[in-house]
Order: C-alpha cells, then structure tokens, then sequence
C-alpha cells in the first residue's frame, strides 16, 4: 500500500508543528506555504541578507520564534516543501495550487489547514485614504523590511496586537503619535479570572502598556473612532477619535495603523464544505471541529492554529501538533495517547487566556451600526454604508449573500475578509435582527487572485 | 387549524426571470391579479448566475422575433422597472477560429437570414476586424458583429421585474416550496411544503431545473437535466471593451465568451459546464472547468492573461435534449402553461418570454411562434 499522502496548508506555528508531527511518523508531508520562507506572519523571517538578530525581531517571542525556525529547518528533506505557492480551491479531491504560472491538482488522505489569521477590521470615514495600514501589515514592514509605515504613526484599534505592534514600533525608534484602543479599561478588569490562565502573558501585556506609557506616547482607552483626516493625494494628516467623556481628540499623523484583533482566514474550509456556526463571544461564524481538529466536513480535514479560531501563537504550535496526531490516528498509524491528552490540556488554557482576550478587547460592533452613510464599507468595490443600507430598504435583502448581489459589498479581490465582519454588522443593525441571522458571505474560490495565465508554458 | 390560502387569477411557480417578467406583464399590460411563488430566493439560480449576455445572433432564426421583442424589453428596462439593470447596448460580436474557417459561410447564411428577421450583422474579416478589435489572438479570422446587443447584470434583472410586478400589486412569495400542484374543478391547487396553499384558475410554471416534477403532475414528465455554468471575474482594469465576445465553434470546449461592465471588471463564463443537481440548490464550479476556461480565453484575448481573475460562481441551469425551451400551454390541461428549460440561453430572450407568456394567458393568443417549443414534443401526447 502507498503512504498516506498528508497535505498540510500554511507553515506557521501551526503548520510547522504539524509537519513535524506527521513526519515523525515516518510519512513524507506536502507543506504548501504561500510565504517565502516558512515561519507564518507572527514568525515571519526578514529576507536572507538582513542581519537583525531573533531579540529585535519577535521580542519576548524570540525563543519560540526560534524554535519553530529551528525545528522547521531540522525536518530538510523528511519533508516536501512547497513556498511561495497558493491554494486556491479545496475540491474535487484535490488540493489546487497556483505558484506563479504552475499549477497543479494534488490528491490527499488527509489535509490540514493551518492557514492563519488576518486583522479584523472595522471601517471608520477615512480607512480608504493611503497611509492606512492593518496592524498586521504595519508590523509585517516592520518585522521583514525594517521599515516604518510613516514618520508619525496612530496606532488605533484593540486587542494585543495594538499594543504590539506599536511598543515594536517605539523600541525600533518610529515615532508613535498615539495608542487609541475602544476597549475600556474596566473591561480588562472583567477579563481578569480568565486571562490568569497565562500569568506570563499577561505580565508580558502589562510590560508593553507600561513601555508605550513610559516612552511618553498617549495611550487612551475607551476611545470611539471619528474619522482619518486627508486626502487621497497627501494621504493621512491625522485622526480624530472621541472620548469617553464626550470629548473629542486630534492626534497629526501621516499614518494609521488600525486593527480589531484578528479573524481567522477560513476560506479554504468554506471551500472544503465545512459547516460553520456562529460564536456568540466574538460575534463570528466559525468553522466547526472537535477537539483535537476535526473538521466537521465531508473529507479528512483538520484544522489547527489561528485559522481555525484566534487562540494566539503558542496555542497554535499544540494545536498543530494534536491536528496532526488526530489525522495519522484516523489513517491507522499508532499515535501516542498520552501526548494527545497532555496536547488537549494545553489548548484548554489557551482557549481559556483567548475568551479572556475576547472579553477584554470586545469587537466594537456598536460602532457599525452607528457609522455615516458615506463611509466607504468595501474598499475593493467602493461600496458604502448608505448603498448597503439602501440596498436594504429598496430590495429586501436582509442577509449578506443577497446584500452582495444587489449592491457588489464583498465582491472584489478580498471577497469580503477585510469588509465582511462589519458588513454583517452593519446589514443586522439596519434590519434590526441579531447579527447571527445576517449570515457570512460564502467563500468562492480563488481565495486569492489567480493569474489567467496559470498553465501557461513559462 | 386551517391553512391560510392565496387566490389570484394567475398563480406562477418559479421566480427566475421569465417567472418575475411574464408577473410583471400580467400586472402591467393586463391587469391580472399574480401569485408568484419562489422556492428560494428570486433570480438566485440560472437567472442571476448566467453570464448575462444580451445576445440575440446565434439563436435560431425562428426565435429571433422573440429576441427582438425582448430587446425592446431590455432597452426601457431601467425606465419600466424603475430601477437600474446595468444594460449596456454595447455590441456583440461571435469569432471563429481559423481551424474551423468553413464557418465563415456559415456566418455569412445565418447573417443573411437575420437580415430577413430583423438582425443585421455585420461580417468581418482580416485586417478590418483586426483594427476594430485588436485584443483577437491570431487564431481568429472573422467575426460577425450585432450593434445592437450588448449585455445586462444579471444578479439585478429578475428581482428587478419581481419588485416591480410587487409594486404593481403582485404577491410574491419567496422561501416557498411547492410540494404538490393539482386542478381541481376550475382552480389549481398549489401546496407549499409548510400547508400553505395557493389557488388560481391559471398556472404558469417557470420553474426552471426543477420544472419537471412539476409538469409531471399533470401527466407531462420532460427529461431535464441541470447543469451549471463554469463562470469567472476579472479584478476591474480601465474599460476598453465594448462588445460582449464569443466564439462560434461545434466543440463546447471552444465556447470561451467574455464581456467588461462598466466599472471594469472581465466577466467570463463558457468553454466547459459543470454537473449539478437541483435538489441541492447549490453547485460548485469544477476547478479543471475554471483552468480550461481560461486556457481558451487565452487563444480567444491572448492579451487578457495579464489580468487575473478575483472569484469564480455558478449556479444551477436546466437544459432540454434539444437545447430549446419548453413554452407554451399545456397538452393535457386547461389553464396550464410552461415556460421553462431554456438550456443556458434564456437570459436575453427572459423579458420577451415573459411578455409573451403575459399575452398568451391574459388574451388567449399571442403573436410569437411558439410551435418550435411545444412540451409535446416530449410526451408525445397529442
């Protein structure tokens, strides 16, 4: 009998874990990343001639930022690896992929999806002006390039993240015009009990408030965003956010960077048929598995890491490993139990430390609700708040897939990842009906652009 | 407890485009009272997944009254419906391939015979299609060119004649599932699958893929088989193409077509068709269709594989053996009408069948020939 093909999607923390996982077990794994270099974005590694060491790069991840470098170089060729390559659809069999012009279809026995996690944003008269930036991608300039993304940088939003990246963006000598979070203080206090579950994390977050504070940048909590200032020639000249005492600030700026937490990239499971339902905590539709990462799909499909659900780097590297465990045990290969046991324990208390973070650093889903008409909701197709809203009252459509038909919201390159969370905000405040009931825009393939050349002789 | 029961004198099953225009008609032209019932969501299958071609050249020259009716249709939709359907009068124009150049006659007889019902085409060759439209591939050697046709959004154009119809007065029903349809006495009893009932002296069934057990019911079992069309987008690029393009060719494989709208994205859809099943109300787009379809766009607008395309879709179609449409009344009951199984070539023609169906209804008669499309041709009932 032929050996398992295993087919592992992404080479972050998650992905990394996996593929050694599986090749312990004496099986080769295909390891497709879409990066240059495996590491995912958390533990992106800079381009090759760049010599910053592992400390000014991933801080107090630097240890484990190494490990998952280490451990991935180690697996050489027990591994087939595959970078810079896309999948672009789940279907028929087969995983398909795009790496410049080459494609191919690859069958599977098993397939895991560590796909990650990209910023959750909420729109706000102003994000479409250049100069704005996802945390994400500010720190993605930061991390890889060693670059800024301006010379006075707002850093708005909340969640971890926010923190983050701004405290890298001081320490590498950026000049932080602001730290703007909408969550309040008191909801930090509320999180306490669960984000106990990860003390060290915890002081670690502590740590970066006090580094932001002690740099001398304004750090505001309970914040409600106003609007970016500029234009689209000069970009962002600055934002204006309101307090939670009424009071309105200004904050000069040349650039934003703007982030809610994260959302897991969970197109491929869309496209593999997994069922989604809805978590009330982050108010989003997520894909359905069980504990050690089955998917509830109608393949073998496993998912494991941040993109399955944000539990944050740490809980990634277990997941991937029990994913991994849990697909050799359903191809018949002996695993061991114990490490299964001790894995499940594990992402428990990172699930725990991740409700704590939810709840301390809500999605601010009132703002959609309450966003002007001519801000811009889509910014691949120029859609605004007043047509989605229109929409609405013209045609009837009280969900997000008929929403998208009749007014193009979630309909360009992004399909929707970038705009869909607030989208479905804004369509069930203007409906009046629980978020739940607006639905998640069915993911269609490719999940990134794919050139019409693909196939092509090179 | 009973159940709530809808009278009207026109009760219609299927609200796709050629359901929701012909209950646009029947309000606006006759003043009938129309149920019009959905089994999910107005214009959500064929009608708003199609490629939206507004082509009336390649029909068979006995339709294209019919496609000419509808092309008057399409060009006061935005005025008639009161809302905007994106129709763009923009051209069309069908290619073949050198390969295949005895096409070439072929193109030059069907043009003539358009001639004679009311569609000029304008045959091109060598260097004067060549300059016109520059983005061919070299394996093209002629083309035949409608002025007049052009292209349409789909996603808008059934709901828009639904919510006019509705405007007018139409009761429309989505989200109802018709689980059994009957006649009883003068009236036909229609049955939603959560007891609702439905009655009215006249049926129309545009049902589209899932006609079949509908007319088999009254003693008409059709053979229709669902299909789903491979269709793809482009991201937007500055607009530069005026005709919706296609290719004429016997080999499906070769049938690549492709349209730009307005804001500039590249619509393309044909070359391949995937397998669908109607019961499922959902279809995929087969990742081998997608591939060859853009190896054709390749050879068709060798220019366009600089672009990429951002989201593929389909949905669900019902085709006939012989790739025409059933329309027309019934052969074995009074007061029930068809106009369903278009075959993947409905959209242009959809306002014009619902008008026509309108008109056969409300006064008993209609101008179109409808002989070429008569269910009996498949029961064999005379």
């Amino acid at each position: 009998m032929a050996e398992p093909r295993v087919i592992i999607v992404g080479a972050g923390p998650a992905g990394v874990r996996a593929a050694e996982t599986v090749a312990a077990a004496g099986l080769t794994p295909i390891v497709i990343d879409e990066g240059r270099r495996a590491g995912g974005q958390i533990y992106r590694r800079q381009p090759d001639n760049f010599r910053r060491p592992y400390g000014d790069l991933y801080g107090t991840e630097a240890e484990r930022a190494k490990a998952v470098h280490d451990g991935f170089d180690a697996l050489g060729d027990s591994i087939d690896y595959r970078a810079e390559t896309l999948v672009w659809n789940i279907a028929d069999g087969h995983v398909w992929t795009a790496s410049g012009k080459a494609q191919e279809a690859l069958p599977y026995d098993a397939l895991i999806l560590c796909t990650g996690a990209t910023d959750r944003l909420m729109p706000m008269a102003g994000w479409d002006l250049p100069g704005t930036y996802s945390l994400g991608g500010s720190q993605v300039a930061l991390k890889a390039q060693a670059v800024s993304i301006g010379s006075q940088v707002v850093f708005l939003g909340t969640g971890p993240l926010l923190y983050l990246v701004a405290s890298q963006y001081i320490k590498a000598g950026a000049r932080v015009a602001a730290v703007l979070d909408t969550s309040s203080f008191t909801a930090r206090i509320t999180a306490l009990p669960d984000l106990l579950a990860l003390p060290s994390v915890l002081w670690n977050g502590i740590a970066l408030t006090r580094a932001i504070k002690a740099a001398g940048v304004p750090l505001l909590t309970g914040v409600t965003p106003v609007a970016i200032q500029g234009d689209a020639k000069t970009g962002v000249t600055g934002v204006t956010v309101r307090l939670g005492n009424g009071e309105e600030r200004h904050f000069a700026a040349d650039a934003v960077a703007m982030g809610y937490h994260l959302r897991p990239e969970t197109q491929l499971a869309d496209l593999a048929r997994c069922i989604f339902a809805f978590d009330d905590l982050t108010r989003q539709y997520l894909p359905v598995r069980d504990g050690d990462g089955r998917a509830d799909a109608p393949i073998p499909l496993y998912l494991a890491g941040d993109g399955a659900k944000v539990l944050g780097a740490r809980s990634a590297e277990a997941s991937g490993r029990l994913a991994a465990l849990a697909a050799l045990r359903d191809l018949g290969l002996p695993v061991d139990k114990g490490a299964m046991i001790m894995l499940r324990r594990e992402v428990g208390r990172y699930g725990r430390f991740a409700r704590g973070l939810a709840k301390a650093f809500p999605w601010p889903h009132s703002h959609a609700a309450a966003l002007a008409d001519d801000t811009i909701l889509c910014r691949c197709e120029c859609v605004t708040v007043g047509d989605v809203r229109r929409t609405m009252d013209v045609t009837g459509a009280a969900e997000t897939n008929r929403a998208k038909a009749f007014s193009r919201i979630g309909m360009g390159r992004c399909q929707g990842r970038y705009c869909g969370h607030a989208a479905a905000e804004v369509i069930a405040a203007h409906g009046d009906f629980p978020v739940a009931d607006a639905g998640r825009l069915r993911g269609q393939a490719p999940v990134k652009p794919l050139p019409i050349a693909i196939g092509e002789p090179e | 407890m009973t159940n709530p029961v809808t009278h009207s004198d026109v009760l219609i099953i299927g609200g796709g485009l050629m359901g929701s225009s012909a209950a646009f008609f029947l309000r606006h032209a006759h003043g009938k009272s129309v149920t019009l019932i959905e089994s999910d969501l107005v214009g959500r299958q064929a009608s708003g997944t199609n490629f939206g071609n507004v082509r009336r050249q390649g029909r068979p020259i006995h339709q294209l009254h019919l496609a000419n009716r509808s092309l008057e249709i399409w060009r006061k939709a935005n005025k008639l419906l009161g809302s905007d359907v994106e129709y763009l009068q923009s051209g069309h124009i069908r290619v073949c391939y050198r390969e295949r150049s005895e096409n070439i006659a072929k193109m030059e007889e069907y043009a003539a015979d358009a001639r004679q019902n009311g569609l000029d085409l304008e045959i091109l060759t060598g260097n004067t299609l060549r300059d016109r439209f520059p983005f061919f591939g070299t394996d093209v050697v002629a083309g035949s060119y409608s002025a007049l046709d052009g292209h349409a959004n789909p996603r808008l154009a059934a709901p828009a004649f639904a919510r006019a119809a509705q405007k007018l007065g139409a009761q429309v029903f989505e989200n109802t599932r018709i689980s059994h349809v009957t006649k009883a006495g003068t009236d036909f009893i229609a049955t939603a699958k959560d007891g609702r009932v439905f009655k009215a002296p006249i049926l129309l069934i545009t049902a589209g893929a899932w006609a079949g057990e509908l007319s088999a019911q009254f003693g008409e079992p059709v053979k229709l088989t669902a299909r789903s069309p491979t269709m793809s987008v482009t991201e937007p690029v500055p607009y530069a193409i005026a005709p919706a393009v296609g290719v004429m060719t016997p080999l499906e494989v070769e049938t690549v077509y492709f349209r730009q709208v307005a804001r500039g994205n590249i619509v393309l859809g044909g070359s391949t068709r995937g397998p669908a099943v109607a019961e499922t109300y959902r279809s995929f787009v087969k990742p081998q269709n997608t591939l060859t379809q853009l190896q054709q766009l390749r050879r068709l607008a060798p220019a366009l594989a600089r672009l990429n395309i951002i989201r593929v879709w389909t949905g669900i179609e019902g085709y006939m053996d012989d790739s025409l449409p059933v329309m027309g009344p019934s052969g074995t009951t009074s007061g029930l009408f068809y106009a369903f199984g278009f075959s993947g070539s409905g959209f242009q023609i959809g306002p014009g069948v619902g008008q026509t169906m309108a008109e056969l209804i409300a006064t008993g008669a209609t101008g179109i020939d409808l002989s070429h499309y008569r269910v009996e041709r498949f029961t064999g009932v005379k």
